[in-house]
């Protein structure tokens, strides 16, 4: 019987990895290796700025008026682009990030990780650097719209602020949409990072162990 | 040596055999291995490099599947076990020792040493203490908080042998541990293992060419082209240890 050998040292058969133990891995992962985590984040920081600095433009020109529909369309085509930007950025970042770690993940499973543990951290870091780098972008993108609207036509041009234009008639407050384009910002990261994050955690770890990078 | 009750042998390989296909040709790295290990020895697998040892010794440590035989550790065939008995079985059965260490470069020696301790369900307080048992046993009490980064060669191996024994498995398997380290911490690091042998009782499986080895080894399994070509036992070897001993020291 294969299993008789697993129970005769009377410990609990368990393999486990705590959240708060995750957690804490995934932090000390961005701090330590900071310099990547800046440009895993910058992908999504770009692309939530981008996404922002459209929502807040459109919301301070509808506010002095309706948008025409040509430039709604517009607005629309740029929303798609700017989250296309960020979801390229985040993918190949975190293609990278998996990639250069291999050895690690070898590692890791030899000292018994399950597939599951490696893919959690994966994504717990990558939705920590998504969250983070949306919020920044979201703050950016904003903020520097705001100053060109307020160099170009003073105070007046915040008088009335109207809604942000998604596009196909969908329109929002401008901070809920702020808010929702973070929240995307933290999904979008996590979303591109299950590909990679379980391609490794599936290698058997001598394959794993071998790579070199 | 064994205990009553207990089984004597601790591995066994049966018709072991490893395909690689490269570039289009099959090349057989290893090639119906039988091999018995006992429980509780020190046994070098020695060859040129590309003879099969480290294909062997990822068999034995169920880091690779084999294209045909099987790997019974304690009896238990691994073909048989799913991924979660594969995982606890490297976590609690088997230490792992490599040749370029594998510390986790993040975190610190206490925290590499403690990380299959965590696996294993142990409670944060008792794994942190055991962590520092043993590296002060493996002579790295005061470096506790340094990273991988801070530590010379030898000491990364000491951690790597730290971690290796958090839960106190049945077996410890290197790979060329002494291959990237000088001739004097090759055999502090050779003498550390033959220690924890004695000491506590872990069986060592090393695949190395580092004849420094076979000074401490209860058997010696010369492997080329893939098949075991002889195993030498403890006495024959001894008699020609005086000649191997060619290096300076």
């Amino acid at each position: 019987m294969p299993r008789a050998s697993t129970e005769e040292s009377g410990i609990e058969r368990q393999i486990m990895l705590p959240w708060r133990q995750s957690l804490l891995m995934s932090k000390q992962n961005i701090f330590v290796r900071l310099g990547r985590a800046v440009i895993t984040a910058s992908g999504i920081f770009l692309g939530i700025a981008f996404l922002s600095s459209v929502l807040t433009s459109s919301a301070i020109l509808s506010g002095q008026g309706e948008l025409p529909p040509e430039l709604q369309a517009r607005n629309a085509w740029l929303v798609v682009m700017s989250l296309l930007v960020a979801t390229l950025g985040i993918v190949n970042s975190m293609l990278m990030s998996v990639t250069e770690r291999y050895k690690e993940i070898g590692t890791m499973k030899c000292l018994g990780a399950l597939d599951t543990f490696i893919v959690r951290l994966f994504l717990i870091e990558s939705a920590m650097l998504g969250l983070i780098g949306a919020a920044l972008g979201a703050l950016v993108g904003s903020g520097v719209i705001c100053l060109v609207y307020l160099v170009g036509k003073g105070p007046a041009a915040f008088r009335h602020v109207g809604q942000a234009v998604i596009g196909g008639g969908l329109q929002l407050p401008l901070t809920l949409s702020l808010v929702l384009a973070v929240l995307l910002g933290g999904l979008l990261a996590i979303l591109a990072a299950i590909y990679p994050a379980w391609r490794a955690a599936k290698m058997p770890p001598a394959a794993a162990l071998r790579s070199e990078i | 040596m064994a205990t009553a009750g207990v089984k004597e042998y601790i591995v066994r390989t049966k018709d072991l055999t490893k395909e690689f296909i490269l570039g289009g040709t099959v090349l057989r790295a290893l090639d119906s291995v039988q091999l018995d290990i006992r429980r509780g020895e020190y046994i070098s697998i020695m060859g040129p490099s590309g003879s099969g040892k480290s294909t062997l010794f990822n068999m034995i440590g169920g880091l690779d599947k084999p294209t045909q035989g099987s790997v019974f550790i304690d009896e238990t065939d691994m073909a048989q076990l799913d991924a979660f008995e594969l995982a606890w079985l490297r976590c609690r059965k088997i230490g792992y020792i490599f040749q370029t260490f594998n510390l986790i470069p993040v975190m610190t020696a206490l925290e590499n040493v403690t990380l299959p301790m965590i696996f294993a369900g142990t409670p944060t307080d008792d794994a942190m203490s055991k962590g520092m048992k043993l590296l002060q046993k493996v002579g790295l009490g005061d470096r506790y908080h340094h990273k991988p980064s801070e530590l010379s060669g030898g000491q990364q191996q000491r951690v790597a042998i730290a971690r290796a024994l958090a839960n106190d498995p049945g077996i410890i398997l290197a790979d060329e541990p002494t291959g990237n380290l000088d001739l004097k911490t090759g055999k502090e690091i050779i003498t550390l293992l033959k220690q924890m042998n004695t000491e506590q009782g872990v069986t060592i499986i090393s695949a190395t060419h580092d004849l420094k080895m076979i000074d401490v080894s209860d058997r010696v399994v010369w492997i080329r082209d893939g098949r075991i070509e002889r195993i030498e036992e403890r006495s024959e070897i001894q008699l020609r240890v005086g000649e191997m001993e060619g290096e300076p020291v």
